[in-house]
Protein backbone atom coordinates (compact mmCIF):
# COMPACT_ATOMS: atom_id res chain seq x y z
CA UNK A 1 0.00 0.00 0.00
CA UNK A 2 2.51 2.59 1.24
CA UNK A 3 5.02 1.30 -1.26
CA UNK A 4 2.63 1.88 -4.23
CA UNK A 5 1.99 5.76 -2.90
CA UNK A 6 5.90 5.53 -2.63
CA UNK A 7 6.17 4.35 -6.08
CA UNK A 8 4.32 6.77 -7.60
CA UNK A 9 5.61 9.40 -6.04
CA UNK A 10 9.02 8.46 -7.21
CA UNK A 11 7.85 8.03 -10.81
CA UNK A 12 6.16 11.76 -10.56
CA UNK A 13 9.67 12.69 -9.62
CA UNK A 14 10.96 11.33 -12.39
CA UNK A 15 8.94 12.57 -15.23
CA UNK A 16 9.56 15.53 -13.91
CA UNK A 17 13.02 15.60 -14.15
CA UNK A 18 13.45 13.63 -17.32
CA UNK A 19 11.02 16.56 -18.52
CA UNK A 20 13.18 19.20 -17.71
CA UNK A 21 16.28 17.44 -19.57
CA UNK A 22 14.28 16.28 -22.73
CA UNK A 23 13.86 20.03 -22.68
CA UNK A 24 16.86 21.25 -21.94
CA UNK A 25 17.91 18.56 -24.63
CA UNK A 26 15.82 19.53 -27.39
CA UNK A 27 17.27 23.57 -27.02
CA UNK A 28 20.53 22.15 -27.04
CA UNK A 29 20.19 20.62 -29.91
CA UNK A 30 18.28 23.34 -31.63
CA UNK A 31 21.06 26.63 -30.58
CA UNK A 32 24.46 24.95 -30.49
CA UNK A 33 26.22 24.73 -33.23
CA UNK A 34 27.70 26.06 -36.94
CA UNK A 35 25.21 28.19 -37.30
CA UNK A 36 23.88 28.75 -41.17
CA UNK A 37 22.74 32.36 -41.61
CA UNK A 38 22.13 31.80 -45.23
CA UNK A 39 19.76 29.21 -44.49
CA UNK A 40 18.44 29.73 -41.21
CA UNK A 41 17.89 34.09 -42.07
CA UNK A 42 14.21 33.37 -44.86
CA UNK A 43 12.84 30.92 -42.03
CA UNK A 44 13.52 33.45 -38.97
CA UNK A 45 11.90 36.44 -41.11
CA UNK A 46 9.17 34.01 -41.96
CA UNK A 47 8.49 33.31 -37.83
CA UNK A 48 9.41 37.12 -36.96
CA UNK A 49 6.42 37.99 -38.83
CA UNK A 50 3.99 34.42 -37.65
CA UNK A 51 5.58 35.70 -33.92
CA UNK A 52 5.86 38.85 -33.98
CA UNK A 53 3.92 40.63 -36.77
CA UNK A 54 0.75 39.19 -36.31
CA UNK A 55 0.94 39.92 -32.12
CA UNK A 56 1.20 43.17 -32.86
CA UNK A 57 -2.72 44.02 -32.92
CA UNK A 58 -3.44 42.22 -29.78
CA UNK A 59 -0.74 44.36 -27.93
CA UNK A 60 -1.23 47.42 -29.27
CA UNK A 61 -5.13 47.35 -28.19
CA UNK A 62 -4.13 45.80 -24.73
CA UNK A 63 -1.42 48.84 -24.44
CA UNK A 64 -3.86 51.44 -25.06
CA UNK A 65 -6.60 50.21 -22.57
CA UNK A 66 -4.11 48.60 -19.86
CA UNK A 67 -2.51 53.02 -19.94
CA UNK A 68 -6.09 54.08 -19.98
CA UNK A 69 -7.48 52.12 -17.13
CA UNK A 70 -4.32 53.07 -15.41
CA UNK A 71 -4.74 56.47 -15.76
CA UNK A 72 -8.52 56.71 -14.83
CA UNK A 73 -7.71 54.24 -11.21
CA UNK A 74 -4.61 56.37 -10.45
CA UNK A 75 -6.16 59.50 -10.74
CA UNK A 76 -9.22 58.67 -8.35
CA UNK A 77 -6.24 58.21 -5.66
CA UNK A 78 -4.06 60.21 -6.97
CA UNK A 79 -6.72 63.15 -6.63
CA UNK A 80 -7.31 62.50 -3.53
CA UNK A 81 -3.96 63.39 -2.08
CA UNK A 82 -4.17 66.74 -4.70
CA UNK A 83 -1.02 64.91 -5.79
CA UNK A 84 -2.17 64.78 -9.77
CA UNK A 85 1.08 65.83 -11.45
CA UNK A 86 2.49 62.53 -10.10
CA UNK A 87 0.04 60.68 -12.54
CA UNK A 88 2.28 60.70 -15.44
CA UNK A 89 5.19 58.47 -13.09
CA UNK A 90 2.41 56.35 -12.01
CA UNK A 91 1.57 54.99 -15.37
CA UNK A 92 4.73 55.41 -16.41
CA UNK A 93 6.71 53.16 -13.67
CA UNK A 94 4.09 50.37 -13.82
CA UNK A 95 4.13 50.41 -16.92
CA UNK A 96 7.68 49.75 -17.87
CA UNK A 97 8.68 47.78 -14.50
CA UNK A 98 5.70 45.52 -14.31
CA UNK A 99 3.09 45.60 -16.51
CA UNK A 100 4.62 45.97 -19.83
CA UNK A 101 6.92 42.40 -19.72
CA UNK A 102 4.57 41.16 -17.71
CA UNK A 103 0.96 41.36 -19.06
CA UNK A 104 2.98 41.31 -23.28
CA UNK A 105 3.93 38.09 -22.01
CA UNK A 106 0.50 36.66 -20.66
CA UNK A 107 -0.77 37.91 -24.05
CA UNK A 108 2.40 36.28 -25.75
CA UNK A 109 2.08 32.45 -24.25
CA UNK A 110 -1.60 32.87 -25.08
CA UNK A 111 -1.29 34.32 -28.65
CA UNK A 112 2.45 33.00 -29.84
CA UNK A 113 2.81 29.95 -27.37
CA UNK A 114 0.05 28.06 -27.93
CA UNK A 115 0.21 28.43 -31.57
CA UNK A 116 3.76 27.11 -31.36
CA UNK A 117 2.97 24.42 -29.13
CA UNK A 118 -0.29 23.22 -31.55
CA UNK A 119 1.90 23.33 -34.72
CA UNK A 120 4.75 21.69 -33.86
CA UNK A 121 2.61 19.06 -31.66
CA UNK A 122 0.80 18.11 -35.51
CA UNK A 123 4.16 18.19 -36.68
CA UNK A 124 4.47 15.39 -34.55
CA UNK A 125 1.21 13.68 -34.97
CA UNK A 126 1.60 13.49 -38.66
CA UNK A 127 4.98 12.67 -38.75
CA UNK A 128 6.33 15.58 -40.05
CA UNK A 129 9.28 15.62 -37.88
CA UNK A 130 10.11 12.11 -38.60
CA UNK A 131 9.96 12.43 -42.16
CA UNK A 132 12.40 15.43 -42.23
CA UNK A 133 14.71 13.23 -40.09
CA UNK A 134 14.33 10.44 -43.12
CA UNK A 135 15.47 13.39 -45.34
CA UNK A 136 18.69 14.17 -43.49
CA UNK A 137 16.99 17.70 -42.41
CA UNK A 138 17.46 17.67 -38.56
CA UNK A 139 14.03 19.23 -37.17
CA UNK A 140 15.59 20.95 -34.13
CA UNK A 141 17.82 23.50 -36.56
CA UNK A 142 14.99 23.69 -39.09
CA UNK A 143 11.83 24.08 -36.98
CA UNK A 144 12.68 24.70 -33.30
CA UNK A 145 15.81 26.96 -34.10
CA UNK A 146 14.47 29.74 -36.15
CA UNK A 147 10.88 29.93 -34.02
CA UNK A 148 12.80 30.46 -30.47
CA UNK A 149 14.69 33.08 -31.72
CA UNK A 150 11.88 35.14 -33.49
CA UNK A 151 10.81 34.70 -29.84
CA UNK A 152 13.15 35.75 -28.16
CA UNK A 153 13.79 39.03 -30.74
CA UNK A 154 10.17 39.95 -30.79
CA UNK A 155 8.89 39.76 -27.06
CA UNK A 156 11.03 42.77 -25.98
CA UNK A 157 10.07 44.61 -29.33
CA UNK A 158 6.73 43.86 -28.31
CA UNK A 159 6.52 44.92 -24.40
CA UNK A 160 8.33 47.95 -25.47
CA UNK A 161 5.56 48.89 -28.02
CA UNK A 162 3.25 47.95 -25.85
CA UNK A 163 4.73 50.26 -22.78
CA UNK A 164 4.60 53.20 -25.36
CA UNK A 165 1.21 52.80 -26.39
CA UNK A 166 0.21 52.60 -22.64
CA UNK A 167 2.13 55.64 -21.85
CA UNK A 168 0.09 57.44 -24.85
CA UNK A 169 -3.06 56.04 -23.50
CA UNK A 170 -2.43 57.56 -20.13
CA UNK A 171 -1.68 60.40 -21.49
CA UNK A 172 -5.20 60.59 -23.42
CA UNK A 173 -7.12 59.56 -20.25
CA UNK A 174 -5.09 61.39 -18.30
CA UNK A 175 -4.81 64.65 -19.76
CA UNK A 176 -7.36 64.69 -22.23
CA UNK A 177 -9.91 63.67 -20.90
CA UNK A 178 -9.51 64.22 -16.85
CA UNK A 179 -7.30 67.59 -17.07
CA UNK A 180 -4.44 66.71 -15.62
CA UNK A 181 -1.65 69.14 -17.49
CA UNK A 182 0.05 67.96 -20.06
CA UNK A 183 3.59 69.72 -19.52
CA UNK A 184 3.33 68.51 -15.78
CA UNK A 185 2.51 65.12 -17.08
CA UNK A 186 5.59 64.56 -18.96
CA UNK A 187 7.75 66.53 -17.05
CA UNK A 188 7.12 64.47 -13.79
CA UNK A 189 7.97 61.62 -15.48
CA UNK A 190 11.16 62.26 -16.97
CA UNK A 191 11.89 63.53 -13.27
CA UNK A 192 11.26 60.06 -12.07
CA UNK A 193 12.24 57.72 -14.07
CA UNK A 194 15.49 56.56 -15.09
CA UNK A 195 16.79 55.35 -18.45
CA UNK A 196 18.70 52.17 -16.95
CA UNK A 197 16.92 51.73 -13.55
CA UNK A 198 13.44 51.15 -15.22
CA UNK A 199 13.53 51.00 -19.09
CA UNK A 200 16.43 48.43 -19.49
CA UNK A 201 15.41 47.06 -16.72
CA UNK A 202 12.14 46.26 -18.15
CA UNK A 203 13.88 44.77 -21.67
CA UNK A 204 15.56 42.64 -19.41
CA UNK A 205 12.65 41.30 -17.21
CA UNK A 206 10.59 40.53 -21.00
CA UNK A 207 13.84 39.11 -22.41
CA UNK A 208 13.82 36.22 -19.92
CA UNK A 209 10.00 36.00 -20.01
CA UNK A 210 10.81 35.40 -23.88
CA UNK A 211 13.12 32.41 -23.05
CA UNK A 212 10.72 31.15 -20.84
CA UNK A 213 7.50 31.20 -22.43
CA UNK A 214 8.87 29.97 -25.91
CA UNK A 215 10.99 27.50 -24.82
CA UNK A 216 8.09 26.44 -22.63
CA UNK A 217 5.93 26.36 -25.57
CA UNK A 218 8.42 24.68 -27.73
CA UNK A 219 8.93 21.70 -25.40
CA UNK A 220 5.09 21.16 -24.31
CA UNK A 221 4.85 20.89 -28.51
CA UNK A 222 7.82 18.96 -29.86
CA UNK A 223 7.15 16.50 -26.49
CA UNK A 224 3.32 16.35 -26.91
CA UNK A 225 1.48 13.15 -27.04
CA UNK A 226 1.03 12.80 -30.84
CA UNK A 227 -3.03 12.83 -30.92
CA UNK A 228 -5.52 14.95 -30.99
CA UNK A 229 -6.21 14.66 -27.27
CA UNK A 230 -2.65 14.88 -26.23
CA UNK A 231 -1.87 18.34 -28.95
CA UNK A 232 -4.91 19.99 -27.19
CA UNK A 233 -3.70 19.22 -23.63
CA UNK A 234 -0.30 20.39 -24.35
CA UNK A 235 -1.66 23.37 -25.48
CA UNK A 236 -3.29 24.19 -22.67
CA UNK A 237 -0.37 23.15 -20.71
CA UNK A 238 1.80 25.95 -22.35
CA UNK A 239 -0.25 28.57 -21.42
CA UNK A 240 -0.97 27.40 -17.75
CA UNK A 241 2.77 26.60 -17.29
CA UNK A 242 4.22 29.63 -19.17
CA UNK A 243 1.62 32.03 -17.30
CA UNK A 244 2.50 30.49 -14.06
CA UNK A 245 6.08 30.73 -14.81
CA UNK A 246 6.12 33.74 -15.82
CA UNK A 247 4.48 35.61 -12.57
CA UNK A 248 6.77 33.45 -10.39
CA UNK A 249 10.65 34.69 -12.12
CA UNK A 250 8.49 38.33 -12.35
CA UNK A 251 8.46 38.42 -8.31
CA UNK A 252 12.11 37.18 -8.22
CA UNK A 253 12.86 39.73 -11.04
CA UNK A 254 11.58 42.24 -9.17
CA UNK A 255 13.22 41.26 -5.96
CA UNK A 256 16.64 41.22 -7.59
CA UNK A 257 15.88 44.61 -9.22
CA UNK A 258 13.68 47.02 -7.17
CA UNK A 259 13.95 45.27 -4.06
CA UNK A 260 16.47 46.24 -1.81
CA UNK B 1 1.47 35.67 -48.96
CA UNK B 2 4.64 36.96 -50.61
CA UNK B 3 8.31 36.48 -49.22
CA UNK B 4 8.42 40.29 -50.10
CA UNK B 5 5.30 41.47 -48.36
CA UNK B 6 6.56 39.85 -45.15
CA UNK B 7 9.74 40.79 -45.12
CA UNK B 8 8.33 44.76 -45.47
CA UNK B 9 6.01 43.96 -42.65
CA UNK B 10 8.88 42.89 -40.34
CA UNK B 11 10.66 45.61 -40.95
CA UNK B 12 7.68 47.94 -40.14
CA UNK B 13 7.87 45.97 -36.83
CA UNK B 14 11.24 46.66 -35.97
CA UNK B 15 11.01 50.26 -36.91
CA UNK B 16 7.85 50.53 -34.46
CA UNK B 17 9.58 49.00 -31.74
CA UNK B 18 12.63 51.22 -32.12
CA UNK B 19 10.70 53.80 -32.49
CA UNK B 20 8.79 52.90 -28.98
CA UNK B 21 12.15 52.70 -27.48
CA UNK B 22 13.46 56.16 -28.18
CA UNK B 23 9.76 57.14 -27.12
CA UNK B 24 10.77 55.65 -23.74
CA UNK B 25 13.98 56.61 -23.75
CA UNK B 26 14.15 60.14 -24.67
CA UNK B 27 10.86 61.21 -23.85
CA UNK B 28 9.69 58.78 -20.81
CA UNK B 29 13.02 58.65 -18.92
CA UNK B 30 14.71 61.75 -20.26
CA UNK B 31 18.29 60.29 -20.71
CA UNK B 32 20.31 63.77 -19.75
CA UNK B 33 20.40 65.74 -16.15
CA UNK B 34 23.99 63.94 -15.84
CA UNK B 35 23.31 60.58 -16.99
CA UNK B 36 25.09 61.83 -20.21
CA UNK B 37 27.89 64.50 -20.02
CA UNK B 38 30.78 64.77 -17.78
CA UNK B 39 29.96 65.76 -13.87
CA UNK B 40 32.20 66.39 -10.90
CA UNK B 41 32.25 65.26 -7.49
CA UNK B 42 31.93 67.00 -4.07
CA UNK B 43 30.89 66.24 -0.82
CA UNK B 44 28.98 67.32 2.44
CA UNK B 45 28.34 66.51 5.79
CA UNK B 46 25.32 66.63 7.83
CA UNK B 47 24.18 65.92 11.17
CA UNK B 48 20.96 64.64 9.88
CA UNK B 49 20.14 63.75 6.12
CA UNK B 50 16.42 63.07 7.16
CA UNK B 51 15.06 61.45 4.21
CA UNK B 52 17.80 62.17 1.33
CA UNK B 53 17.91 59.14 -1.18
CA UNK B 54 20.68 58.05 -3.53
CA UNK B 55 19.49 60.01 -6.76
CA UNK B 56 17.91 62.58 -5.01
CA UNK B 57 18.24 65.81 -6.85
CA UNK B 58 20.66 68.94 -6.16
CA UNK B 59 19.00 72.41 -7.47
CA UNK B 60 20.38 75.61 -7.56
CA UNK B 61 17.37 78.03 -7.50
CA UNK B 62 15.35 75.28 -8.11
CA UNK B 63 17.13 73.99 -11.49
CA UNK B 64 18.37 70.70 -11.19
CA UNK B 65 22.62 70.74 -11.66
CA UNK B 66 23.29 66.96 -10.09
CA UNK B 67 22.16 64.22 -8.54
CA UNK B 68 23.16 62.35 -5.42
CA UNK B 69 25.88 59.92 -5.88
CA UNK B 70 25.64 57.87 -2.65
CA UNK B 71 25.45 58.65 1.16
CA UNK B 72 27.67 57.08 3.66
CA UNK B 73 28.57 57.22 7.35
CA UNK B 74 31.57 58.69 8.85
CA UNK B 75 33.70 56.34 10.58
CA UNK B 76 35.40 58.96 12.91
CA UNK B 77 32.31 60.95 13.88
CA UNK B 78 29.39 58.76 13.17
CA UNK B 79 27.83 61.50 10.78
CA UNK B 80 26.23 61.45 7.33
CA UNK B 81 28.73 62.17 4.50
CA UNK B 82 26.83 62.81 0.94
CA UNK B 83 28.56 62.72 -2.52
CA UNK B 84 27.37 64.89 -5.27
CA UNK B 85 27.69 63.71 -9.13
CA UNK B 86 27.09 68.18 -10.12
CA UNK B 87 26.95 68.76 -14.21
CA UNK B 88 30.62 69.84 -15.36
CA UNK B 89 28.68 72.74 -17.03
CA UNK B 90 28.43 74.09 -13.35
CA UNK B 91 31.80 74.39 -12.38
CA UNK B 92 32.68 77.73 -10.39
CA UNK B 93 30.60 77.13 -7.22
CA UNK B 94 33.12 79.20 -4.41
CA UNK B 95 33.98 77.63 -0.68
CA UNK B 96 31.65 79.89 0.27
CA UNK B 97 28.67 78.34 -1.23
CA UNK B 98 26.00 76.33 1.48
CA UNK B 99 23.77 73.44 0.61
CA UNK B 100 20.38 72.41 2.64
CA UNK B 101 18.54 69.43 2.83
CA UNK B 102 14.95 70.83 1.22
CA UNK B 103 11.55 69.20 1.27
CA UNK B 104 9.70 70.39 -2.15
CA UNK B 105 6.25 70.92 -1.24
CA UNK B 106 4.77 69.65 2.73
CA UNK B 107 4.88 65.80 1.71
CA UNK B 108 7.11 65.57 -1.42
CA UNK B 109 10.71 63.99 -1.85
CA UNK B 110 13.79 65.98 -0.19
CA UNK B 111 16.48 67.46 -2.42
CA UNK B 112 19.71 69.03 -1.67
CA UNK B 113 19.20 73.13 -2.10
CA UNK B 114 22.94 74.45 -3.03
CA UNK B 115 23.31 78.46 -2.18
CA UNK B 116 26.47 79.83 -4.28
CA UNK B 117 28.62 82.08 -1.83
CA UNK B 118 30.08 85.51 -2.50
CA UNK B 119 33.09 85.13 -4.53
CA UNK B 120 36.57 87.85 -3.05
CA UNK B 121 40.57 87.18 -3.37
CA UNK B 122 40.77 84.52 -0.35
CA UNK B 123 37.81 82.43 -1.37
CA UNK B 124 38.90 79.27 -3.85
CA UNK B 125 36.27 77.73 -6.39
CA UNK B 126 35.56 74.46 -5.18
CA UNK B 127 37.50 71.40 -7.24
CA UNK B 128 36.27 67.89 -7.99
CA UNK B 129 36.55 66.15 -4.88
CA UNK B 130 36.35 68.83 -2.32
CA UNK B 131 33.87 69.51 0.55
CA UNK B 132 31.57 72.30 0.99
CA UNK B 133 31.59 73.19 4.85
CA UNK B 134 28.62 75.72 5.20
CA UNK B 135 25.49 72.63 5.54
CA UNK B 136 22.32 72.74 6.59
CA UNK B 137 20.49 69.43 7.96
CA UNK B 138 17.14 68.30 7.28
CA UNK B 139 14.12 69.31 9.23
CA UNK B 140 12.66 66.33 10.85
CA UNK B 141 8.97 66.89 11.55
CA UNK B 142 8.83 65.07 14.62
CA UNK B 143 11.42 66.87 16.18
CA UNK B 144 9.68 70.28 15.72
CA UNK B 145 6.50 68.82 17.11
CA UNK B 146 8.69 67.77 20.42
CA UNK B 147 10.07 71.29 20.15
CA UNK B 148 6.84 72.64 20.13
CA UNK B 149 5.01 70.67 22.90
CA UNK B 150 7.78 71.03 25.13
CA UNK B 151 7.68 74.65 24.95
CA UNK B 152 4.27 75.06 25.38
CA UNK B 153 4.67 73.11 28.40
CA UNK B 154 6.64 76.77 29.71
Amino acid sequence: MITTKLQNLGRATIDTIAGFGRSGVMLFGALVGKPDFRKGFPLLIKQLYVIGVLSLLIILVSGLFIGMVLALQGYTVLSKFGAEGMLGPLVALSLLRELGPVVTALLFAGRAGSALTAEIGLMKATEQLSGMEMMAVDPLRRIIAPRFWAGVISMPLLALVFTAVGILGGHLIGVDWLGVDSGSYWSAMQANVDLYQDVVNGVIKSMVFAVIVIWIALHKGYDAVPTSEGISRATTQTVVTASLTVLGFDFILTALMFGG
Amino acid sequence: MTTRKIEILVGAFIVLAIAAFLMLALKVANAGVTGSGQSYVLYAKFDNIGGLKVRSPIKVGGVVIGRVASIDLDTVYYTPVVKMEINEKYSNFPETSSVAILTSGLLGEQYLGLQPGFIDETVEILANGDSIQDTRSAIVLEELIGQFLFNRGN
